[in-house]
């Protein structure tokens, strides 16, 4: 075998390192029952959500509390499967937070509620579309 | 209305884009045509047309910058991004502030480099100047802005449109289609920051760097002149590995300087988007090198020259395209390029694959494998690491390209980031960064010497050892017990000791070649200072009470960070610290106001002064208007230390754009460390402070009384006219009192007022927020000469801080600094070189 070969094999192998290690370390988009599925089964890795908040007919939001501590605050989410779920989230609300057009939330189950680490919003903007995270 | 202006605009616009492709077609001509007629006049017309371009190109830039700084805001691009108040610098900024305005930054110097190239090399002028020219037409479309009739398809986005038609759903505009807004939204205040004045300028210069050799390398490929091509463009990927690499520092040194992460790095995507071709650079000039010396490792160099710039395209298609909105920090406009940008990036894709595929067993290479003692493979093996070290942060960075990609096929599985990316990233790159440092000591000594495995052992003996010293020691001293962490100091210094042995020969024999030993000596420095200042970074900001400064925040937070009343000292990494108050800053100057100095008014940015101020090196008089930056509040800090006092003036900004109130850091810079301290928690402006209970007393003019015991004077009791801005009536009186009162630091003044209007009585107080005083005038006593004041107290103000040790951070900004004057030397001895050829007339 020349040594250009071991070599290749090499950067071979480090660069399906890599790719595998990626693939492991990623992220998922998922509903919200997927995620609870997966944490009742015991993987509590944070996993990101899509979905919008929870409105009544008239399109008014429903289902933000103030926490008790008045730095943080919960919501009712509902993901793209139409499953709604309590958030809550240990900061205070992110501004133009209710204008969201759609909410992903970055977090992991605590028991019966989903706790997200952090939120990224996308926000309908004057004329164009910008996304402002939290 | 200015609409000439816009129209010229926009004619420059589409004048740059069609000279462009002209230009492109003519060197086209000039390179295929056999005539030597026909060849020398396709190329002056290939030339005119280019300088026809980068005239237009030019015409862009003053028509958008008039349109900005003569806040014309019926364009969009003006009221987007700036407004009346910003000085004539920060207008600067405005201009790439948007996307549009980046592309011309780019375009810019795209423009400039092609008159270089045209004026200094005529053998490679038509064939390289082809690819350049289409190169440029294509970012050109990208700020073209016509729609295509009957398809509804636009192209491009122009800096030239209207408000009006940017906004065209909005209502003002139905009713009143020649309404123009009074003020402009403003620039960003978090950009409003001399290094977002510089860094964006380097930054696209390197880009721009990045298609030189680009496309000399493809007009090698083309003329079948497949080793010529590397010596013209070897000094161009000299000069862009160092100006891009200094762009992607300044950056760096920005977030650093001026958000409050606590570091210089974050491993967002749009930083990832300029390090990954960066290292790649890197990794082509190496193989570029080694191919003018030994020519081997040709074809390593076609594909890495070429990677580069696909590279700096597929950044630019992943930060503008919209592909990350649901993963970055950063916030993207998507201004519906993407189709575009995606084309841009394919057709240079697949167009170089094609040709380096059909000349691909034509270009020369070496069957005789490279010694394991030979730098060529040492040498290489370098290339490969900065390559994988890149490939890595592409793979994770590419995870949204690669999900929509999923998505588009029908796979279900949704892929997101990793949500640790710091860890993420730095896991792999740790051990890179370790390789490169070993590789770039061993590297270099075969790079000078022809070596066996004797003189290498007896040449690294020395550095090596020393190394091993230094680091052993530096292990023990600074308790670094994490092995990783260590190999990456230890890889640090063998590489400097190593370099700095070759220097040494060097600057003895011929100094003009020591570029590669600087270069490597700064690298060696940047990884020490990763290491420290990344790894053992510390919170000393600890709350040493024993009391939680409140109860709603977190037990962490309560841990890390310090509550500061103000005058009350405290002790923090051994410094005696002290809160000294509320500062505001002059818009236009340097310098800081103390918020008690002055009155505020119903524009945030104006304040008018209370006494006669010294702010900086101005004078201001009592009553006059100071413009501040209204936004940003600074909080004064004291540090002391026997008899040296240091101050810090960490920031706090309200900035709706970026989520409410920002804070930034200040950094107090020792040799050793820098202490980064920002604030954490800062008084509630909206809220209404408890004060105690209203104590009266009455005081004759130049009378003392005590206030929440400080010593306190009535200095005079005046008539005035108007309160306010509000014109007063016949029968309507109001005086104004002015008191004095003497704090630890220094005199404030309170200036309350007593007003009779329309025969009702009416009572503004004036608040010394530093003593957390409020003084009423209650009545005056005309038979007895005498003034009656209201007193109330309340709780001093205070910050809540939280501040960082980051020791040797200094020894990383040496090591990049010396990294780029290593590229600056190796630069400028290419370019000498290539001087001589052109006068041998080889070029």
């Amino acid at each position: 075998m020349k040594k250009s070969h071991i070599f290749l094999l090499i950067v071979i192998a480090v660069a399906i390192g890599i790719i595998v290690s990626t693939a492991d370390d990623a992220s998922t988009y998922v509903g919200f029952s997927e995620a609870w599925a997966m944490s009742t089964a015991g993987n509590k890795k944070e996993i990101h959500v899509v979905g919008q908040l929870k409105k009544d007919p008239n399109g008014h939001i429903i289902g933000i509390k103030e926490g008790e501590d008045r730095v943080s605050f919960s919501f009712t989410m509902v993901d793209d499967e139409g499953k709604e779920q309590e958030v809550t989230y240990n900061q205070p609300m992110p501004p133009d937070f209710t204008r969201s057009e759609k909410v992903v939330v970055i977090g992991s189950y605590k028991g019966d509620v989903f706790h997200a680490s952090k939120i990224i919003l996308k926000c309908p903007s004057k004329y164009q579309e910008e996304t402002i995270n939290v | 209305m200015h609409y000439f202006i816009g129209d010229l605009g926009h004619l420059f616009v589409i004048t740059s884009f069609i000279s462009a492709l002209i230009a492109s077609f003519a060197y086209l001509k000039a390179t295929t045509v056999l005539d030597l007629v026909k060849q020398e006049a396709w190329r002056s017309n290939g030339k005119v047309s280019f300088y026809l371009h980068a005239a237009s190109v030019l015409g862009i830039c003053v028509t958008l910058f008039v349109i900005i700084s003569n806040h014309y805001f019926e364009y969009h691009y003006a009221y987007n991004y700036s407004d009346k108040k910003l000085p004539t610098y920060y207008l600067i900024s405005t201009f790439w502030n948007g996307q549009e305005g980046s592309f011309l930054l780019w375009m810019f110097w795209h423009a400039v480099l092609g008159i270089i190239i045209i004026l200094t090399n005529k053998f490679w002028e038509a064939p390289v100047m082809t690819v350049f020219s289409l190169v440029q037409a294509f970012l050109a479309s990208m700020i073209l802005g016509v729609v295509i009739p009957g398809l509804e398809f636009k192209i491009g986005s122009s800096p030239f449109i209207l408000l009006r038609e940017a906004m065209h759903d909005a209502p003002i505009f139905k009713a009143q289609p020649e309404f123009i807004p009074k003020d402009g939204q403003g620039l960003n205040p978090l950009l409003q920051n001399y290094w977002m004045v510089i860094h964006p300028p380097t930054l696209f210069l390197g880009f721009a760097l990045t298609v030189v050799p680009f496309s000399y390398c493809i007009a090698g490929l083309w003329l079948k002149k497949y080793s010529d091509w590397i010596r013209p463009a070897l000094p161009w990927t000299l000069i862009g590995c160092g100006v891009l690499g200094l762009g992607i520092l300044m950056g760096g040194y920005w977030a650093y300087e001026t958000l409050n992460f606590g570091g210089y790095w974050n491993w967002d995507p749009v930083e990832n988007a300029v390090y990954v071709p960066w290292l790649i650079l890197v990794a082509s000039l190496h193989t570029m090198i080694t191919y003018k010396n030994s020519e081997t490792a040709l074809k390593a160099s076609i594909i890495l020259v070429i990677s580069v710039f696909i590279g700096i395209l597929y950044s630019t298609f992943l930060t503008r395209s919209g592909i990350l909105g649901e993963s970055s920090v950063h916030s993207f406009t998507d201004l519906g390029l993407s189709g575009q940008l995606l084309m841009y990036l394919l057709v240079f894709l697949i167009g170089s694959i094609v040709i380096s595929a059909i000349r691909w067993k034509q270009i020369p290479f070496t069957e005789k494998e490279a010694s394991t003692y030979s730098r060529e493979f040492w040498i290489f093996i370098g290339a490969t690491t900065l390559c994988l070290m890149g490939f890595q942060v592409l793979a994770g960075t590419s995870i949204p390209v690669v999900n929509t990609i999923l998505s588009n096929l029908g796979f279900e599985k949704k892929l997101a980031p990793p949500t640790d990316a710091v860890a993420f990233y730095s896991k792999f790159q740790i051990w890179f960064a370790i390789a490169v440092g070993i590789l770039s000591a061993v590297g270099q000594f075969f790079w000078w010497k022809k070596i066996d495995r004797k003189v290498l052992m007896n040449q690294l003996f020395i550095p090596a050892t020393a190394a091993l010293l230094v680091s052993l020691l530096a292990v023990n001293i600074f308790k670094v017990f994490n092995l990783s962490y260590a190999l990456m100091m230890l890889a640090g210094f063998f590489t400097v000791f190593a370099n700095a042995k070759i220097l040494f020969g060097l600057l003895k024999s011929s100094p003009s070649l020591s570029g590669g030993a600087i270069a490597h000596i700064g690298v060696g420095l940047m990884l020490i200072g990763v290491m420290f200042s990344a790894g053992y970074s510390r919170v000393v900001s600890l709350n040493n009470t024993g009391l939680q400064i409140s109860k709603e925040f977190s037990e962490e937070f309560n841990r890390d960070n310090l509550l500061l009343f103000i005058h009350e000292p405290r002790t923090m990494w051994g410094f005696e610290i002290e809160y000294l108050g509320e500062r505001l800053e002059p818009r236009y100057h340097s310098g800081f106001i103390r918020t008690s100095d002055v009155h505020e008014t119903e524009d945030q940015n104006l304040v008018v002064a209370k006494r006669e101020l010294k702010v900086g090196s101005k004078k201001y008089n009592q009553n006059d208007t100071i413009v501040v930056q209204g936004e940003n509040t600074f909080f004064e800090i004291e540090l002391r230390k026997g008899d040296k006092k240091y101050k810090l003036f960490p920031r706090a900004q309200i900035n709706p754009e970026m989520g409410g109130l920002l804070a930034s850091p200040d950094i107090y810079r020792a040799v050793t460390a820098d202490l980064y301290t920002h604030v954490s928690s800062v008084m509630d402006p909206s809220e209404e402070a408890e004060w105690s209970k209203l104590e009266e007393m009455k005081v004759k003019q130049a009378q003392e009384f005590f206030a929440n015991d400080y010593v306190g004077i009535l200095e005079s009791v005046d008539r005035i006219y108007n309160v306010f801005g509000l014109e007063l009536g016949d029968q309507d009186v109001a005086v104004k009192a002015r008191v004095r009162i003497q704090g630890e630091k220094g005199d404030y003044i309170a200036e309350p007022i007593f007003l009779i209007r329309d025969k009702m009585v009416g009572r503004i107080p004036d608040e010394i927020s530093d003593l957390g005083v409020r003084i009423t005038l209650m009545n005056i006593h005309p038979e007895t000469n005498e003034f009656s004041l209201g007193i109330n107290t309340r709780q001093k103000d205070w910050v809540v801080i939280k501040a960082m040790e980051k020791p040797f951070i200094n020894v990383l900004w040496i090591g990049t600094l010396v990294l780029m004057v290593g590229f600056g030397v190796a630069a400028t001895r290419r370019i000498r070189e290539f001087k001589k050829m052109k006068a041998k007339g080889l070029e």
